[in-house]
């Protein structure tokens, strides 16, 4: 069932990724035995609430790792190739932003004041392939902004003098200019404007359209998720919940979790009621042992007490126990025995 | 419980007077050269006009920078206008004095943009609620407790007990946006004032205090200006929408009216680039206006979204700047397509 992510058609695939923090509290288990895959030219989106686990999966991914890292264990395979198990030199040569980028949450936020766009973005093509000379450099980030649409006068400006979302754009060139298979985008446009946010959707799409990118959209804005989505990954609580296709999903949630989410989606012009989810997430301190979503799912059963597995249903793959008997099988790891879920 | 969709249009009642009357308000930031010299003015609020009924809420939608915060700035009181009146009750509120200003504050509650930043992290809940009853010279500490904790359980933090001692690192976001609103409410004002109250918040969450605000705008017939620049929570709280761009108010109507017949080409630019959760979403790219919204220190001459509008009438909107029109009763729009009277504009279908 678990093959070694060789598989030809993937561009991503990840095994049981564990990703704790260490806290004066005590341990926090942001990311808790997460499996997912990705094909090549398609997006995933990752939704979730603040402090789900969604910037701290793309950290375990990209290996971007915070001082107080407690546990980081899994497989990641990036088109084939396992690479966790690389030496951070190769990784950082190698793959990083060579074969995989990531435009951070805030990105905006985060150039370096003190350098024009135009040296900024080319640095990252430099640092990766020496023998490319600076003048080259430059002229594939004219490339790059064009596409992204930042225009031409604003090469080599400084970024205080570009507005919220012509930095945005920079950023994504950032993440571009070394052509790498896979881009991860952390809340690209959530600090943006409505028809910023439609035109860098837009940008997005053709990049992936023309240049057969895949995406990881991580966002908590599930309507401007599916502006991109191919699949959707919907997590919860350290963990991924539900993944199906993009259509599927849109149209009937699986997950207890996912269905109450999409319910408290405004839509411009529905005529449904909005709801709201009781209570609050668990602490990632402590987490539940059993499902995690028990204590606010109004289907709750005496099984939820044990920790579900990821249950494939269809092509679409689901934790929760109401699904059990509707399922073919069960995807990726599952920390605990099973048997002890048919007691 | 759920928020009913809102349909009927509630401008200024006949015969009764507005709670709030804002009357050509510009607020102009002037900007100095080397520190003295006169450079100039940001035109953040120019020109604006509406009138508020008692118990009425109202959404003010627009970009970022487009003058909203300024806006309400002016309405509470806070910045002083360039030109213009704001009257609450059919007074000036700046006609008072400081004495007057300090009564009409206490008619008017302020949920701040920014929640996270909105409360003091060293302070208690119950001082952080107690503060403006002290100000506002209630001078029994007895009846300050019995406010806060009716507060409290107005914007159902209850029991009242298990909140009163807390920090505000100690509470969720939601929570503290509760407790923000509570601040707002404790001298119960009249009119309260949403900048952004739920931007900062996750869908589930963003929807919990969206029916607070609806239940508690009910039960004390409130009236609510709420300020955001996301046009798909608006329906499910106010009764009106005003789109602001580059310091004016360039449509008003009534939320169903407006989501379904939108007149200005800006409007409808922002209805378009919206989108409802859909697959099919990711097959089509949006149709956006080019560019970004003008300078407020230089703005263009005529109608202030000319260089980004597809509809643009050369000769006429690049050099007058367009008055309101009326197309449809009760639907104002400062747009030179109606001049002539109503009709379905260009990008719009109105069997969408
Ligand atoms: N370096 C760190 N040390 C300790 N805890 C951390 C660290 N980074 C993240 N966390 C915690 O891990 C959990 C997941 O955080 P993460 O940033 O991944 O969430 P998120 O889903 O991206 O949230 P948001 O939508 O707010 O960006 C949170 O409880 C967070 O406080
Ligand atoms: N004190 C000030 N002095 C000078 N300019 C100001 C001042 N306050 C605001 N501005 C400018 O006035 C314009 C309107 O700002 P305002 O904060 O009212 O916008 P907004 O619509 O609330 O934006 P946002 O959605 O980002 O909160 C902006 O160009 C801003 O830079
Ligand atoms: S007045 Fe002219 S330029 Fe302005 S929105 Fe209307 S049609 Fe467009
Ligand atoms: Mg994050
Ligand atoms: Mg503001």
């Amino acid at each position: 069932m678990s093959n070694n992510g060789s598989s030809n058609s993937l561009v991503l695939k990840v095994e049981d990724l564990v990703l704790y923090f260490r806290t004066t509290k005590g341990v926090v288990q942001a990311v808790d035995h997460v499996d997912f895959e990705l094909a090549k030219n398609r997006a995933v989106v990752i939704i979730g609430e603040s402090g789900c686990g969604k910037s701290s999966l793309a950290k375990g991914i990209l290996r971007l790792l915070p001082r107080n890292v407690h546990t980081y264990t899994g497989r990641v395979y990036l088109e084939g190739q396992e690479i966790m198990g690389l030496d951070e030199e190769t990784f950082r040569m190698k793959i990083r932003w060579v074969k995989m980028s990531l435009v951070p949450q805030a990105a905006m936020n985060a150039l370096n004041p003190v350098l024009r766009v135009s040296d900024q973005v080319a640095e990252a093509l430099l640092i990766h392939y020496p023998n490319v000379s600076k003048r080259e450099a430059i002229e594939r980030v004219r490339e790059m902004f064009r596409y992204v649409g930042v225009p031409d006068s604003f090469l080599h400006r400084y970024p205080f003098e570009l507005s919220g979302g012509m930095r945005q754009r920079v950023a994504i060139a950032m993440a571009m200019i070394t052509r790498p298979p896979l881009i991860i985008l952390d809340e690209p446009t959530s600090a943006l404007d409505v028809l910023t946010q439609a035109n860098i959707m837009n940008v997005l799409k053709q990049i992936k359209w023309e240049t057969g990118t895949s995406y990881i959209l991580i966002t908590h804005d599930v309507a401007t998720s599916s502006e991109l989505a191919d699949d959707v990954a919907v997590m919860y609580a350290g963990q991924v919940v539900e993944m199906s296709d993009a259509a599927s999903f849109f149209k009937e949630p699986l997950h207890p979790y996912a269905k109450m989410l999409m319910a408290a989606v405004p839509k411009l012009r529905g005529d449904d009621d909005l709801e709201f989810i009781p209570g609050q997430p668990p602490s990632l301190l402590n987490p539940p042992k059993g499902c995690r979503f028990a204590d606010r799912c109004p289907y709750r059963m005496a099984q939820c007490e044990i920790n579900p597995p990821m249950f494939r249903v269809g092509d679409r793959k689901v934790r929760c126990w109401l699904y059990e008997k509707d399922a073919d099988g069960i995807y990726g790891t599952h920390p605990e025995p099973l048997e002890q879920a048919h007691v | 419980m759920s928020v009913q969709t809102q349909s009927a249009p509630a401008p200024a009642r006949e015969g009764e007077q507005p709670l709030l009357s804002v009357r050509n308000l510009r607020v102009w930031y002037e900007l100095k050269k080397w520190g003295f010299g006169h450079a100039g003015y940001v035109r953040a609020v120019d020109n604006v006009s509406f009138d508020l009924a008692q118990g009425e809420a109202i959404a003010i939608v627009g970009e970022s920078g487009c003058g909203k915060s300024s806006l309400m700035k002016a309405i509470l009181g806070l910045v002083r206008p360039y030109s213009g009146e704001i009257l609450f009750e059919g007074k000036d509120i700046f006609a008072g004095g400081r004495a007057g200003l300090r009564w009409y504050r206490s008619q008017v509650g302020y949920v701040q943009q920014d929640p996270f930043g909105a409360l003091p992290p060293f302070m208690s809940i119950r001082r952080i609620l107690e503060e403006p009853l002290i100000l506002g010279g209630v001078k029994n500490r007895k009846e300050r407790l019995k406010r806060i904790r009716e507060v409290l359980e107005e914007v159902k933090l209850s029991p009242p007990e298990d909140f009163l001692n807390k920090f505000p690192h100690m509470l969720s976001g939601g929570q503290q946006q509760r407790v923000v609103i509570a601040r707002a409410m404790i001298r119960r004002p009249k009119l309260l004032v949403a900048d952004e109250p739920v931007s900062m918040l996750d869908a589930s969450v963003r929807v919990e205090i969206l029916k607070l605000l609806r239940q508690i705008q009910a039960d004390y017939n409130l009236a609510v200006i709420y300020i955001t620049h996301d046009l798909s929570t608006v329906r499910y709280f106010s009764e009106r929408i005003f789109v602001m761009y580059a310091g004016k108010l360039i449509e008003k109507a009534a939320t169903d009216e407006l989501l379904w017949h939108p007149r200005h080409p800006y409007t409808i630019a922002l209805l378009n680039a919206i989108s409802d959760p859909d697959a099919s979403n990711a097959h089509k790219l949006r149709e956006v206006p080019p560019g970004e919204p003008p300078s407020l220190v230089n703005p263009p001459p005529g109608c202030r979204f000319h260089p980004r509008c597809k509809a643009m009438i050369q000769g006429r909107c690049e050099v007058d700047e367009p008055p309101e029109f009326e197309p449809r009763p009760g639907h104002q729009v400062a747009c030179w397509l109606y001049e002539a009277g109503d009709r379905i504009p260009p990008g719009w279908s109105e069997e969408a």
